[in-house]
């Protein structure tokens, strides 16, 4: 196996007595698309600021392009792109001024980044609000030019925070393409999310991380395999009498889980343990049998509760 | 692995465990893209703040030189020569706004771009480093600093406040005040987290342009004030603006040009130590 272009080991973070990243380890290979996925406040953003050396890190080994970023800061970067999960734009700046002084933050010359900025626009869509102030923009346009920023120093590893947040079905998609092909190309990823459909389309691999811990690691089928069942049934019986009807559900599934609105039952034959429901005199107002994915492993993992 | 060829070559990859150079983590060498950064934002849209800034001690010359000036009548210049009042606090007047000008820059500004705008977490998201960004931002101080004296000095010539070619030194010296006070004021931002903090500056700033001796001698004071307001630096940037107003150059012009330095040096010193807590953290 090639050499990882990223390695942990032990990786913590302290602030005061709190621990946000508690001496975690992970590889990413060169190529690989790598995903963070947990709660809110699990670390994961920590543990991108410290790949990308603008976070000290308090403990642990970290290797980027086998270089450690809190000493070698400027090299490593000058091969990351960051799409940080809050935009950054330069709000001072026009939307092409935005791409090109970016790239010359990174010394390139504006030979290079004026054909380059233009490719960019071209990309986020926003060829048309080339010379627009960037406060006018709409939030969608804001998280496409980030990206599109990101870019401007053709990266080797891509670091996404939540990268499609706030964007609407349609863009996700487009950007989920863009970065299929960036990979396709060669480009590292490296994705947070707690979308778990993108971490299904986007990942070949991923960590769960909860509290700072790293609870389960593997491709998402594998996670799925290992800590779910193949199907899922919802069912709703109405919010009054979810929690009463649980109890007659015992042992229709492998295992069954209350939520406030509907009760997931794990199986590994959605059909027959829909059918099984029926036998025993229930009728759920609504159900749909569904397959497993990774956010019933998720949520399995790392808890019901989502910490905001 | 290759890079992917479109891209020109702008830094090599290190070999692996390469010894560390102490400055090699903060700094791509790159402060000339923040400035550029900073010309861009000028030309686009920021002018306005330029020109308030030059007019803040034309103001108080006009307000304090010519309203209060008529009560006062002459007053005695550095030599010892009689001198009207305003041009007994003109000098003054533009090592106070060389001062605040440098300071507002380096502290406020810095705080607004660094917690609110996130202008720094873009930056350094980039091969630029923290020491990069902090020369960057403290020259582009300077350059307010200078285009502020210029204009000042250009009023104080029309005015005919100035009597000698010394004088032309005043625009030299604003930029050098101007840079002790903002590379120790961004070694001071890297300790303020809130608003509350940050008001502390204004609280020391207004007594230090009130009392150095700006708006009357320090002869007024008892002997044990005038050395406490004689280790302040503003003091030292007034007198030295006014001797350099009326050509009367002594030994002790020495040193308060060596005092900046001083500044200079120990403010540079502490805001590259505190960097990595400033922008790192």
């Amino acid at each position: 196996m090639a050499e990882p272009v990223i390695s942990a080991r032990g990786l913590r973070k302290v602030y005061g007595d709190f621990t946000a990243v508690d001496g975690i380890d992970f590889e990413v290979q060169p190529g690989e698309s790598f995903g963070l996925l947990g709660p809110n406040g699990a670390g994961k953003s920590t543990t991108m600021r410290m790949i990308g050396g603008t976070l000290d890190r308090s403990g642990g080994e970290l290797q980027v392009l086998g270089m450690d970023p809190a000493d070698h800061g400027p090299e490593v970067r000058a091969h990351l792109g960051v799409i940080p999960q809050q935009d950054n734009l330069d709000e001072e700046l026009r939307v092409r001024e935005n791409i090109v002084m970016y790239g010359r933050y990174f010394g390139l010359p504006r030979s290079y980044l004026l054909p380059k900025s233009e490719e960019l626009l071209a990309f986020a869509q926003l060829e048309a609000k080339a010379t627009e102030k960037v406060g006018n923009l709409s939030g969608g346009m804001k998280r496409r030019l980030t990206i599109a920023r990101g870019l401007v120093n053709e990266p080797r590893i891509l670091l996404l925070d939540e990268p499609t947040t706030g964007l609407d079905p349609q863009a996700r998609h487009i950007l989920w393409d863009r970065l299929f092909r960036l990979k396709e190309a060669g480009t590292t990823l490296v994705v947070t999310t707690h979308f778990m459909d993108e971490a299904e389309q986007l990942c070949d691999r991923l960590i769960v991380v909860d509290q700072g811990r790293i609870m389960a690691q593997g491709s998402p089928r594998e996670l799925i395999r290992d800590h779910s069942t193949r199907e899922v049934v919802e069912v709703r019986f109405g919010s009054e009498r979810n929690a009463r009807v649980v109890a007659e559900l015992e042992g229709v599934g492998v295992r069954n889980e209350v939520l406030p609105d509907r009760i997931l039952i794990y199986t590994a034959d959605g059909e027959a343990s829909l059918e099984e429901i029926g036998r025993r005199g229930l009728h759920p107002v609504t159900s749909l049998v569904r397959r497993s994915s990774l956010e019933d492993v998720f949520l399995r993992l790392t808890g019901r509760s989502l910490v905001d | 692995m290759t890079t992917p060829a479109p891209v020109p070559p702008t830094t090599t990859l290190a070999a692996p465990h390469t010894r560390r150079l102490p400055l090699r983590s903060l700094s791509s060498g790159n402060v000339a893209a923040v400035l550029e950064r900073g010309f861009t934002v000028i030309r686009n849209q920021n002018w306005m703040i330029l020109v308030s800034g030059f007019f803040e001690p034309v103001f108080y010359l006009l307000a304090m030189g010519i309203g209060m000036g008529g009560l006062v009548g002459d007053v005695t210049g550095p030599a010892g020569e009689p001198i009207p009042y305003a041009a007994y606090i003109a000098p003054a007047l533009l090592a106070t706004s060389a001062m605040n000008g440098a300071i507002y820059d380096s502290t406020w500004n810095v705080f607004f771009k660094l917690r609110f705008a996130k202008l720094y977490q873009a930056m350094l998201q980039t091969s630029l480093g923290p020491l990069d960004v902090a020369l960057g931002e403290i020259l582009m101080a300077l350059f307010r600093g200078f285009i502020y004296a210029l204009g000042f000095l250009g009023v104080l010539a029309v005015m005919g406040l100035v009597t000698s070619w010394w004088a032309l030194l005043m625009v030299p010296v604003a930029v050098l005040i101007a840079l002790g006070f903002a590379a120790l004021g961004m070694g001071v931002t890297s300790y303020l987290t809130t608003f509350q903090q940050m008001d502390l500056i204004n609280f020391v700033m207004l007594p230090m342009f009130l009392f150095s001796a700006t708006l009357y001698p320090i002869t007024v004071y008892p002997e044990a004030i005038q050395w406490f307001v004689m280790a302040m630096p503003l003091w030292h940037g007034v007198e030295l603006m006014r001797q350099l107003s009326f050509g009367h150059l002594t030994g002790a012009t020495l040193v308060h040009v060596g005092y900046f330095l001083g500044m200079t040096a120990a403010g540079l010193w502490l805001t590259t130590v505190r960097l990595r807590r400033l922008f790192l953290r």
